[in-house]
């Protein structure tokens, strides 16, 4: 009779206790300035600092033109930095002066065209003089690529109009063909999904389980009818709501306030988002109940989860470009999967041989942490 | 069988439990060693002992979080090790850290025990009401456990053990770091729980007046069990040989005690009401005959320093040896503790003079116009419950805290202002442990020492007497976070002494402390205080106020009471009834205050 009863108990029991962790947990995320601060107001800051703030391109180069020729072909030349987004022009007649801008760094290159500009165009074999800043390679590679392509666009008016060509030694290399839009936005916003599902997923939760180590509540909670389950229950089920919202915000984002094209599935999103923030909770969670102190479990959180997402992951640096051996190391990063995910599904579509393949990897993770983390929940202390 | 079932009956039984842990210095410690041990039901039993003892160890195998080496243990006839969660299902238990969550509500903290616990809408209609009419919880239940006061907050923790009727009640430690008045109401909700609905309650302690009020007390010491049973049958063993004796007029009490700690016949000795109490050897009951002295009953305290000191190996050989060290300890302090003559002796005046003094924090007025003076050579004490303002007058004396208003003068200068001189002249030990717990003994002292402009030759020698007074000789490459309670206070002590500071400020250096380091902390201060260091200290047990030439009772930021102990006890005095002792008699002061400044106060605490 007795065994009778309390098996009743368990069943309606258990259903009660994690609605009443849940609950709990719940509070303690809308009470706890750091939970939100982490969970809704830093994922805030990223869209907003990557959406408007973080730009992988370059635009207003200041550049000062120096024109020594006076010719018509000359001023349409230099009309045509003054045209381009990509330039700041200002006009100068000596290159004296340009220089002392360019040592100030007032300006980061300086277009000069010589005065026999206009007389040796029409020998076909005028030249111009394109002067970068080459501090930062990167930043006077694309300066570059621009002027080339302003000439460019200048020859092409020209040819347009039937008036002959220049033929200097300058190659025309088109930036634009790997960047239509020119909008590095449309990978950032993707990959912001991903920081902010690894955020709440496995850098908010390493502290929840530590912070009741630490504060003494695990080991009243565990000399209770509580089940080791129940706990990961009560912890995992809030904050996979808190990271849906997290989602759901960086969606909107990207729809409405970037404009970032969505050409596959809402659903097919949604779906990889879940799985890969059942990952990173799962991370987070081991992390959590292996360290069991909260300075720790998030530096340790930091090092495995967040900065390997930024970095590895293919979201700010192509794996491609990579050496073979971290290439290996992308390979066990959950991360790479969802980003690689992400992209495809936002710019490219539903490629099922992309999708299937990478969820399947994301699905397994999230099995092989959740053992892994179940494993470590034991009402023991040691 | 016979014998099987008389164990299921039982709330816990026991049998050979070891238990032992291992260090990450590879030492392996004996936590429980050979432990057997009956609860019956319906019971209050204490476990008893100092720090080390095996006294969580113990709890938490009973509560099935660790595991017994060797033994076996069943909790209300079940074997904890085999099957935990069933135990955990019958029994409450409330751990150190009372296992609130301090960012919900007092009543989403007892809705989440008793949901956890599967008590029925019912039930909780029914026991509600009766919790907080114990806990006194009623108007607060929508505070958040985080801003309660440590005393509501053990109660809250209570309550939430009790939000069903649980067959077994575990509590570690409950009234550990709780003032007096906190601690007086907890004790009486447990005893009306067993007394009343027949509870069967476990808990453990350090306060040796609280295990007398137990049915049964189990007294363990670094491991080992002691004695059970009755805790008249502990207190019995001091019996014929416990003794009171007068101090000759115009000295302290701590003084005759010191002497008779230091004497080999003697077992314990501990000043109160202005005399001192003492227990003798056997054996030695007419060493009592050279002294003016009254034969009293035992205390339990007096039992079970007794089972202490016997529990010592080669018990009399060692404690002769103690006084032997001490001794020469002494005259060694004599001879280099003398004040450094480059040191601008502050003339005469008081060491400390504090006059209306504030400190406010926000709207909170953590210290109220607080007026007092500490003599030279004086060892002064600062007696009031958690939050009455010890701490932050501590601070302010220091120079570490500005204070909003009111002046004060330490060693004849205002710390705040005139700081690196007037610095020299002080030591400061605070309440939590305030060394680095990577270096080792040797390496802080060397740091202190530094930091207090102590260099060469006079340097290594001020470590050496650190280091011998405070015996740390043998530990001194040990990292300090590793040194057991009682030496890390001892090491802090020796930091704070190494540059001959006139004056030292010890704030709540005895709490967590066990009986037997807080006697050898307060010999210590004795001997400071005979070489004219003037010693002011901040404490919340209340028995170490005798200690004290004058104390200052302190509750909500004023000073309710100050004088020598004497007057403050005559203060609380009724009519025709016995001296009371200093607990009752601060007891008495700080209840007569609250009610006297209304309950307005009392509602906004």
């Amino acid at each position: 009779m007795a065994v009778l009863r309390s098996k009743r108990h368990s069943v309606s029991g258990k259903g009660q206790r994690v609605w009443s962790l849940v609950k709990k947990e719940s509070r303690q995320v809308v009470r706890d300035p750091s939970s939100i601060a982490l969970g809704i107001v830093l994922p805030l800051v990223l869209i907003l600092l990557f959406g408007y703030g973080l730009s992988l391109d370059v635009m207003n180069v200041p550049v000062a033109v120096v024109l020594e020729d006076p010719s018509p072909d000359a001023t349409e030349l230099a009309a045509s930095f003054e045209l381009s987004p990509y330039f700041d022009a200002e006009f100068l007649t000596s290159m004296a002066r340009a220089q002392q801008l360019m040592l100030a760094r007032k300006v980061d290159a300086i277009v000069r065209i010589r005065p026999d500009f206009g007389r040796r165009l029409v020998v076909g074999d005028a030249e111009i003089q394109v002067l970068v800043h080459g501090v930062d390679a990167n930043h006077a590679r694309i300066i570059q690529s621009y002027a080339q392509g302003a000439i460019n666009q200048w020859a092409a008016r020209r040819t347009a109009k039937g008036q002959a060509v220049f033929s200097g030694p300058v190659t025309v290399q088109n930036r634009l063909w790997f960047n239509e839009a020119n909008e590095s936005r449309y990978f950032l916003i993707p990959g912001l999904i991903v920081l902010i599902m690894t955020l709440i997923g496995a850098f908010l939760t390493s502290l929840v389980v530590a912070r009741e180590w630490e504060r003494g509540t695990m080991e009243a909670l565990f000399v209770t009818p509580v089940r080791p389950d129940e706990i990961l229950l009560g912890k995992t089920i809030p904050y996979f709501v808190l990271g849906m919202i997290g989602l759901a915000l960086c969606l909107l984002a990207a729809k409405f306030l970037f404009h970032v094209p969505f050409r596959g599935s809402v659903i097919v999103l949604i779906s990889a988002s879940m799985l890969y923030l059942l990952v990173a909770l799962a991370i987070g969670l081991l992390i959590s109940s292996a360290f069991k102190n909260q300075f720790v479990a998030s530096q340790i959180a930091l090092l495995v989860t967040f900065l390997p997402a930024v970095m590895l992951s293919g979201f700010l640096f192509d794996l491609r470009s990579m050496p073979a051996v971290v290439r290996v190391v992308t390979y066990i990063l959950p991360a790479r999967y969802y980003v690689s995910l992400l992209q495809t599904v936002f710019l490219a579509g539903d490629i099922w041989s992309v999708v299937l393949p990478n969820a399947a990897v994301l699905a397994g993770m999230a099995v092989l942490f959740l053992v892994f983390t179940r494993r470590a929940t034991q009402k023991e202390l040691v | 069988m016979m014998t099987t079932d008389a164990q299921d009956n039982l709330a816990l039984c026991g049998r050979n439990i070891r238990k032992t842990f291992h260090r990450e210095s590879g030492e392996t410690i004996n936590a429980l060693d050979d432990i057997s041990l009956d609860v019956a039901h319906g019971t209050l039993t204490a476990l008893v002992g100092p720090d080390g003892a095996g006294k969580t160890t113990f709890i938490r195998l009973a509560t099935g979080l660790i595991f017994a080496d060797a033994g076996e243990l069943k909790v209300l006839g079940i074997d904890v090790a085999t099957d935990p969660q069933q135990v955990q299902d019958r029994i409450s238990y409330m751990p150190q850290k009372f296992g609130l969550y301090e960012d919900l509500s007092v009543q989403e903290n007892l809705d989440l025990y008793a949901d956890l616990h599967g008590v029925t809408d019912e039930e909780r209609g029914e026991r509600y009401p009766r919790l907080m009419e114990m806990t006194a919880l009623g108007p607060f239940v929508d505070r958040l456990a985080g801003r309660l006061s440590g005393g509501m907050k053990q109660k809250l923790g209570l309550a939430c053990t009790l939000v069903r009727a649980p067959e077994l009640l575990l509590l570690d430690e409950p009234t550990v770091g709780v003032d007096p008045l906190s601690r007086r109401e907890l004790w009486d909700i447990i005893l009306r729980l067993v007394n009343e609905q027949g509870l069967s309650v476990i808990l453990s302690t350090s306060y040796l007046d609280e295990a007398e009020r137990c049915g049964h007390v189990v007294v363990l010491h670094e491991g080992k069990l002691l004695a059970q049973g009755n805790p008249s049958e502990v207190s019995a063993l001091a019996a014929g040989r416990t003794f009171l004796a007068v101090p000759p007029s115009g000295t302290p009490a701590r003084m005759l005690q010191a002497q008779l700690l230091d004497d080999p016949a003697i077992v314990d000795a501990v000043p109160e009401g202005g005399r001192v109490r003492f227990v003798v050897h056997k054996g030695s009951e007419d060493e009592g005959g050279r002294m003016k002295v009254e034969a009293v009953e035992p205390r339990f305290e007096d039992g079970f320093m007794v089972l202490l000191r016997r529990s010592r190996e080669g018990d009399k050989e060692t404690k002769r040896q103690d006084a032997e060290t001490r001794r020469q300890g002494d005259t060694e302090t004599d001879r280099s503790h003398s004040l450094p003559s480059n040191l601008p002796i502050s003339v005469s005046g008081p060491a400390v003079q504090v006059r209306d003094l504030v400190r406010r924090f926000g709207a909170f007025t953590a210290v109220d116009h607080v007026s007092f003076e500490v003599r030279r050579g004086e060892i002064f004490g600062l007696l009031g419950p958690n939050g009455a303002g010890k701490t932050t007058t501590f601070r302010m004396l220091c120079g570490l805290l500005p204070a909003t208003s009111g002046t004060l003068r330490v060693a004849g200068a205002d710390l705040r202002r005139a700081r690196a001189s007037a610095r020299q002249r002080i030591g400061y030990v605070a309440q939590k442990f305030s060394l680095y717990g990577q270096l080792t003994v040797a390496e802080n002292l060397d740091f202190f020492a530094s930091a207090y402009n102590l260099r060469g030759s006079r340097k290594q020698e001020r470590i050496r007497w650190a280091l011998k007074q405070f015996e740390l000789d043998s530990l001194t490459e040990l990292p300090s976070g590793q040194l057991p309670g009682g030496y890390k206070q001892r090491l802090a002590m020796a930091a704070a002494l190494l540059h001959q500071p006139e004056m030292i400020f010890l704030d709540e250096a005895t709490s967590g402390v066990d009986p037997l380091a807080r006697r050898e902390f307060w010999r210590r201060i004795t001997a400071l205080a005979e070489q004219g260091v003037t010693v002011i200290v901040t404490t919340h047990f209340m028995e170490e106020a005798e200690y004290c030439d004058r104390v200052v009772i302190m509750d909500a930021g004023r000073v309710l009471a100050q004088g020598t102990p004497a007057e403050v006890r005559q203060r609380a005095h009724g009519e025709g009834e016995r001296e009371p002792t200093m607990e009752e008699a601060f007891i008495t002061i700080v209840e007569d205050a609250r009610e006297h400044n209304g309950s307005e106060r009392g509602a906004a605490a």
